[in-house]
């Protein structure tokens, strides 16, 4: 991700919430990834992240820099149809975005 | 410090403060990124292929499916944002969807851009001799990065 002032480590660090309840269902969910790339800005994928799913800013951060560190992130997840509107939504904002069942 | 080229008002509308270099250079992306859009295909052109990527990597059918679904809405889109940056690159003020077409055609440009040039993450603040042959479109990369910054910070202030 591009970065024009270097301001990760001023950040607040929050604990993730642990996942669960995404083992059993036969219709598995769909999850939806978005891979780092060197053009977006971070101001501008948590800007993204907020606009698209209604995300706080510190979760909006904080999924930018697991797509900045990590190199992807879960942004939502949910049925096909779903997942592909948010894929969309994604792309129209010019975010890598990607999707594949839960594992 | 450079004070901001975009102000959120009381009424929502955003003025725009922009030297008439910055307008001039805005007005014209339009005309070439819609040449660059429609000259290739996303199978040939790598920068193409980064503005519509795929939504399902390991699964043709489903992606050809989705490929059925969405169309031509993503061209579509881009193309009426760079039709509003080009009727409002003279505006002294912009509504928050024009300002939203802005930053989507800004951000459009810079991935064109950013493929073609083939950016890293380090390239913020880079040193670009005058005389390489790309200088001149890095600029226009630099300061689109720089303008959208701050679409995004007054935008930020309209969630």
């Amino acid at each position: 991700m591009g970065c024009l002032e270097p301001s990760a480590g001023l950040l607040p660090t929050e604990v993730r919430e642990p996942v669960s309840g995404q083992e059993v269902v036969p219709d598995r969910p769909w999850v939806v990834v978005v891979w780092n790339d060197p053009v977006n800005l971070m101001s501008y994928v948590t800007y993204v992240f907020q606009k698209l799913f209604g995300y706080s800013k510190e979760k909006a951060t904080r999924l930018m820099l697991d797509v900045h560190h990590k190199g992807k992130a879960v942004v939502s997840s949910g049925p096909r149809e779903k997942a592909e509107l948010d894929v969309f939504r994604l792309h129209e904002h010019g975010l890598w975005a990607t999707m594949e069942h839960d594992t | 410090m450079t004070p901001s080229r975009l102000a959120r008002r009381a009424d929502g509308h955003f003025d725009v403060d922009l030297p008439p270099e910055e307008r001039s250079l805005l007005r014209s992306l339009p005309a070439s990124m819609r040449l660059a859009l429609t000259e290739g295909t996303p199978a040939d052109d790598p920068a193409l292929a980064r503005l519509n990527p795929k939504a399902y990597t390991d699964n043709d059918e489903f992606e050809s499916e989705y490929r059925d679904l969405v169309g031509n809405d993503l061209d579509a889109g881009r193309l009426a944002a760079l039709d509003t940056l080009e009727a409002t690159a003279d505006a002294p003020t912009l509504d928050e969807a024009q300002l939203q077409a802005w930053m989507r055609a800004i951000n459009d440009t810079r991935l064109l851009l950013g493929t073609r040039l083939g950016v890293t993450e380090d390239h913020a603040g880079r040193e670009v001799p005058d005389d390489q042959p790309d200088a001149q479109a890095i600029a226009v990369y630099d300061y689109l990065s720089w303008l959208e910054e701050q679409v995004v910070e007054a935008l930020s202030g309209a969630l």
